[in-house]
């Protein structure tokens, strides 16, 4: 391999962490004061990061977009976060989480981060309960779990449908401890555009104040990137409005990898687009699917009727529905992982079974599990013979009791009682298991600058499975990166204050304000809206949930050509030196434009499926991804040499020593 | 649906403000409120216009970034929702629609309908943290078992996104709803117990400062807040703060 090193430590898999925090340099709490560390993203990995870093002593700035830094996205995930507790006693253990989530990833991530990620999860939990997180708990006091997609156990810990709030809420406040005390500086209303590298390692950013205009520069000794993943090239996704991949594609920019682009997360139960006015999707959290089963018409004719609004689902009877997923996969039913579940509804959709106007809809039904607890609850509460429709009602409580909230916002959102109808789903843009390249110490391929969370590509592989995002946000931050980035910051206990008045700032700056320069100053004939909308058709269209070669050719030419059109003739009205969101807008679309030609190279260079990367041409008869380990057991890392096309691809081999790599099976 | 809008433009936080009138046609029910004002703002670049900035980012309620006053009320007329789940279906052809900043004395607005709500952010950095190190080094979660009916009410309180719609609601821009979520989720749980008098000297101190006003128990706030954050939390936090300031 040569150039990319991984650095995963020798010995046995479950000793590797604790040989490896033996084994690297430290840094003496009196040398800390002097060394500083940017962080950049204050979601649950860059979040829980800084105030780590804080409160081991290093003096911290974090930067965010966002008005605060609680704000992040990491809030609006719902679900929940796993852990190897095993408080069910239902047989979880570190080794099987670690087994689940390699399979979930289906064989593409590295084994010996994704043990340490097992190993560290219940830690997490002891760390948020302790800092007052209000984890869903039963009637003894102790903490409650579900269950997610492709595994076999309830690992998961929940706060109603609210989890990622409350463990960012967790984060942010150790990091408002740590602001109280001045240990970290939070920039919010801020954006990095740059990063400034000084002898080859990262020592700084360049970053506007999205309030005044402002070109700031500001050094450090390390630079972490934890800014989130590049979903939102689509255009439409459950991203939030503001998610980008500015920082981690400048970063790309100067010298860091970026490793497997392609690996994108389609989430299966999400709203379905309403209308082309629409700006973004709403998610359905998975937890959804413990107690939602999920189904189609069996006959095309009645597909046809329910289209055309003569028919209605509840009028369906049981023997003229399909559930796919039970039908398909017995094992695991409606509760297989993410990317299974997205194309088995596209493959029924495609088929002619679509449900809503656009033939691009699946029903989501609760009914029997309302009878199932309305039963449960009525023999509880002694009503031995309770009807029907008390047993509905008994039961609909409970429903709302688990997922009140989630039927409140779908209601709201499409207008249709789903206690009383089933939810219609489609799968949409989640998460993207590709990022920056990093080795064991979340270390990029450039010195001093690290990866976290969802912008760098190590632990989910080909696909990430339910509940495991907040769990690795959460470890990097708090439990990864405050020992690993001592390794490298050891040999700065002299370095001294970094300067910004150097020719390394000069230049970084001054590419900065070109690039503004350009944007202010192109044509003006199309809003940046307009490009986005664009890029994001070429992308669903062909690098979606299944992707041809011809097909993504044609994304690359397409996007090359969009991208020069971009340039030309972008309109961006205002001032650089003022609040101007067309031109923060603008700056990540420049971005999105360049990632997804690189995102379709790599899906072209990938002559196989495996996990949310489906290619038609490598399937099995029954239509399941058909992976190709003799040729394909690596991680795309992608230099930067240019225009995407001239784009370098590295191969990191991956090797399996404590798992059977064998064929995903759900069935 | 035709709309007729009034929309607060000002151009930075030293100048003066004023509304400007704006028409819209062609206005779907399905469409979000944020949707209709992103309509508007791609025909008014298509004109040349400078589009019209607002706070948002989720678009799905959680983030608490968007904070906008329509029609006098705080995220518009739906209860619980805040205004990126507003859909236009709740409003009628003709309609004239109202949107100005949230407003407050401790929110300064920054440009045209965008406010500084760093004045929460004190709020929480003067004591909204159970002082616990990220080690990772803590007992075991389920060492302590929580009452759930404490642990629900907590949960109930941490709920809160921190939008400032309680305060915009308030006619005395009143903060206490907000801090009295944060003061009540900490003081309901064991780990929270043990700094509880500290914590809320120091955040009611630094709400006083903050300029916000005070309560006179009008509930405005609750009505309007998003997540249903309830005025019960007040209660505790007043219950808490006389006891801090007897134990001194």
């Amino acid at each position: 391999m040569g150039i990319l090193d991984s650095k995963i430590p020798s010995g046995p898999l479950a000793e590797k962490w604790t040989k490896h925090k033996n084994e690297i340099n430290l840094v003496n709490p009196a040398n800390k004061r002097n060394i500083d560390i940017i962080v950049v993203g204050t979601g649950l990995a860059g979040g829980s990061a800084a105030a780590s870093f804080a409160e081991l002593g290093y003096n911290v700035k974090t930067f965010c977009y966002q008005d605060s830094p609680r704000r992040a996205h990491s809030i609006a995930a719902q679900g929940g976060i796993n852990a190897s507790k095993n408080y069910q006693g239902d047989g979880d253990s570190d080794y099987r989480l670690f087994y689940d989530t390699v399979k979930g990833g289906d064989y593409r991530s590295r084994e010996a981060n994704v043990y340490r990620l097992a190993e560290v999860s219940g830690n997490i939990i002891d760390q948020c309960v302790s800092q007052g997180v209000p984890f869903a708990r039963d009637y003894g006091g102790l903490l409650d779990n579900r269950s997610f997609g492709g595994v076999l156990v309830s690992r998961t810990f929940y706060a109603k449908g609210q989890t990622g709030q409350q463990l960012l809420l967790g984060a942010y406040a150790a990091m408002n401890r740590q602001i109280h005390r001045g240990k970290i500086k939070s920039y919010t209303r801020h954006e990095m555009l740059d990063l400034v590298l000084v002898d080859g390692k990262a020592r700084g950013i360049i970053a506007r104040d999205l309030v005044t205009g402002e070109i700031e520069r500001h050094s450090a000794h390390a630079v972490v990137i934890a800014s989130g993943g590049y979903g939102n090239l689509f255009f439409l996704s459950t991203y939030c409005m503001g998610a980008n991949v500015m920082a981690a594609w400048r970063t790309h920019r100067r010298g860091a990898f970026f490793a497997n682009p392609c690996y994108t997360q389609i989430h299966p139960t999400c709203i379905p687009v309403s209308g082309e006015h629409q700006s973004k999707l709403t998610l359905m959290s998975e937890s959804l699917r413990n107690d939602g089963r999920i189904w189609v018409p069996k006959n095309l004719e009645d597909a046809k009727a329910i289209r055309e609004g003569k028919l209605k689902p509840t009028q369906l009877k049981e023997e003229d529905r399909d559930y796919y997923l039970e039908r398909r996969y017995p094992a695991f039913g409606n509760l297989v992982p993410r990317d299974v579940a997205s194309r088995a509804a596209k493959e029924r959709c495609d088929a002619g079974y679509g449900v809503n106007k656009t033939g691009e809809a699946v029903y989501l039904d609760f009914d029997a599990a309302i009878m199932r607890y309305g039963s449960e609850k009525a023999l509880t509460t002694g009503l031995k013979d309770a009807d029907d429709a008390h047993i509905r009602k008994l039961g609909e409580e409970v429903v709302e009791a688990k997922y009140g909230n989630l039927f409140q916002m779908y209601e709201k959102i499409v207008d249709e009682n789903p206690y009383k109808t089933p939810m219609m789903i489609y799968p949409a843009v989640h998460y993207t298991m590709g990022g920056l390249w990093v080795d064991y110490n979340l270390q990029t391929t450039i010195p001093g600058c690290y990866a976290a969370g969802e912008a760098n590509f190590s632990d989910h592989g080909a696909n990430r499975l339910g509940a495991s995002a907040l769990m690795q946000g959460l470890a990097d931050g708090y439990f990864v990166l405050p020992y690993t980035i001592g390794d490298f910051l050891a040999d700065d206990i002299r370095t001294g204050p970094i300067p910004t008045d150097t020719e390394e700032f000069d230049n970084a700056e001054k590419d900065v304000l070109d690039k503004i320069n350009r944007l202010m100053s192109a044509k003006g004939v199309n809003s940046v809206d307009y490009y986005h909308k664009k890029l994001g058709k070429i992308m669903w269209n062909n690098c979606g949930m299944s992707r041809n070669a011809e097909g993504l050719k044609d994304a690359i030419k397409e996007i090359a050509a969009l991208r020069k059109d971009f340039w030309e003739n972008v309109k961006v009205p205002g001032a650089a030196d003022d609040k101007n969101q067309e031109l923060e807008k603008a700056g990540r679309v420049a971005d999105f434009l360049e990632i997804g030609e690189l995102f379709a190279m790599d899906a072209l260079v990938r002559n196989e499926s495996c996990g949310g990367h489906f290619r038609e041409e490598y399937q099995t008869p029954e239509g399941e991804a058909l992976r190709d380990d003799e040729n394909f057991k690596f991680v795309s890392a992608w230099e930067y040499k240019g225009e995407p096309k001239d784009a370098k691809l590295h191969k990191e081999n991956l090797v399996y020593e404590n798992i059977e790599v064998k064929t995903r099976s759900y069935k | 649906m035709k709309i007729y809008l009034k929309i607060w433009r000002q151009k930075d936080a030293s100048s003066k403000g004023k509304i400007v009138d704006y028409t819209m046609d062609g206005i779907e029910g399905d469409m979000s409120f944020l949707e209709m004002l992103d309509i508007l703002n791609e025909d008014l670049i298509s004109k040349g216009e400078v589009p019209i900035e607002f706070d948002h980012d989720c678009r799905e309620g959680i983030c608490g970034t968007c904070s906008l006053q329509i029609n006098g009320r705080p995220h518009g007329p739906d209860r619980l929702i805040t205004v990126c789940q507003l859909h236009m279906r709740s409003f009628k052809d003709g309609d004239t629609i109202v949107i100005e900043p949230f407003r407050a004395k401790a929110f300064p607005v920054i440009k045209d309908l965008i406010v500084d709500r760093n004045a929460f952010e004190r709020i929480q950095q003067a004591g909204g943290f159970i002082s616990v190190n990220t080690s990772g080094k803590t007992v075991d979660a389920n060492n302590i078992p929580i009452r759930k009916e404490n642990a629900d009410k907590a949960f109930n309180a941490a709920a809160c996104i921190g939008c400032g719609a309680c305060v915009a609601a308030c006619k005395n821009a009143s903060a206490m709803l907000f801090t009295s979520a944060k003061v009540s989720q900490f003081a309901l749980l064991p780990q929270g117990r043990v700094e509880a008098t500290e914590r809320v000297q120091n955040m009611v101190r630094q709400m006083d400062l903050e300029g916000f006003g005070n309560c006179t128990n009008t509930g405005a706030c609750e009505i309007e807040c998003p997540k249903g954050i309830s005025l019960e939390n007040i209660a505790r936090m007043n219950r808490e703060y006389l006891s801090a300031s007897i134990k001194g």
